[in-house]
């Protein structure tokens, strides 16, 4: 089983983007880009809400295809991440799903927060992300 | 409580340190220096921009970033509220200390008033870098009438 993260900067450009070894690179940055629709619709529709809909957890973002499940979340900085698993996971619950986007969010502010970090580079921390983003998706497999 | 003592001691040594070595002590150098502190506060701003609202639902307008910066930011910075935030609604804020902590152990009035704006460049650029990591483009200055009481006026810049 496979699973995907990427991190996104406001301006849409990622971040960070890791696909597990067997999975097809390419064709993830392809879904990717292509989730970032959904996103922007899903953050704009959030700006108009009457409703209070202003949580960060996006859930689902468009129907699955392909076998594979895409989520996004967006945090106050706009900045947002998307994770795509195998839809044959079926055990992976909605809570869990959360769980791993405010892993991924806490260890992005922690990048912020490292001071010989440039904000606005990719993100090349070995131990502090790259390990957590591994570890994370491992148990998703 | 240490925390907020070390952070105390820390800028006061910044501001020290940037002013005693100036290659160009006329207003040229001095002007440089502001600039530096400013752009440290800029970039400590920015992480906490993302560090604070973590828990947080989203912003739903401006107002609620500005009243961010005036509860979480400066309770988080200072340990006290801002305690008045004016809008013109068209863009301007101005948030108002009337006992900013990092010139109350200056002198209460007019005295060293001429020495404030330099113990203000690293807060300006905290908040400036808050707004901008909150999708924000500002402009902040500061400024002083009576210690400790300090306006920092945000100007939200159009793109």
């Amino acid at each position: 089983s496979r699973a995907s993260s990427a991190v996104l900067a406001r301006d849409n450009y990622p971040l960070y983007i890791r696909s597990s070894p067997t999975e097809n690179e390419l064709k993830f940055h392809y879904m990717v880009h292509t989730s970032l629709d959904v996103v922007d619709e899903k953050i704009s529709a959030m700006g108009k809400a009457l409703v209070d809909q202003r949580e960060l957890y996006l859930g689902l973002l468009y129907p699955t295809e392909d076998h594979k499940i895409k989520y996004g979340y967006v945090t106050n900085s706009k900045v947002k991440f998307v994770m795509v698993v195998d839809s044959s996971n079926t055990a992976l619950r909605d809570n869990e799903i959360r769980s791993m986007f405010r892993k991924l969010h806490s260890s992005y502010t922690d990048v912020m927060c490292n001071p010989f970090y440039n904000p606005g580079d990719r993100i090349q921390s070995r131990r502090a992300f790259d390990s957590m983003v591994t570890s994370m998706m491992v148990q998703v497999c | 409580m240490a925390d907020a003592a070390l952070f105390e001691f820390l800028h006061t040594e910044m501001v020290a340190e940037l002013w005693a070595h100036h290659s160009d002590p006329g207003p040229g150098g001095q002007k440089m220096s502001l600039c530096v502190l400013e752009g440290m506060g800029f970039r400590v701003g920015q992480a906490l921009g993302e560090r604070l609202p973590q828990e947080t639902l989203a912003f739903r307008e401006e107002l609620d970033i500005l009243k961010f910066l005036c509860k979480d930011l400066w309770v988080a910075v200072f340990q006290k509220q801002m305690d008045s935030l004016r809008t013109n609604h068209q863009g301007t804020y101005v948030l108002q200390d009337n006992s900013f902590p990092l010139l109350i152990r200056m002198a209460s009035g007019l005295q060293y008033l001429e020495e404030a704006p330099k113990f203000l460049a690293f807060t300006c650029g905290l908040l400036r870098g808050a707004l901008s990591t909150l999708g924000i483009k500002s402009l902040v200055t500061a400024s002083v009438a009576s210690l400790p009481t300090c306006k920092f006026q945000v100007v939200i810049q159009k793109t």
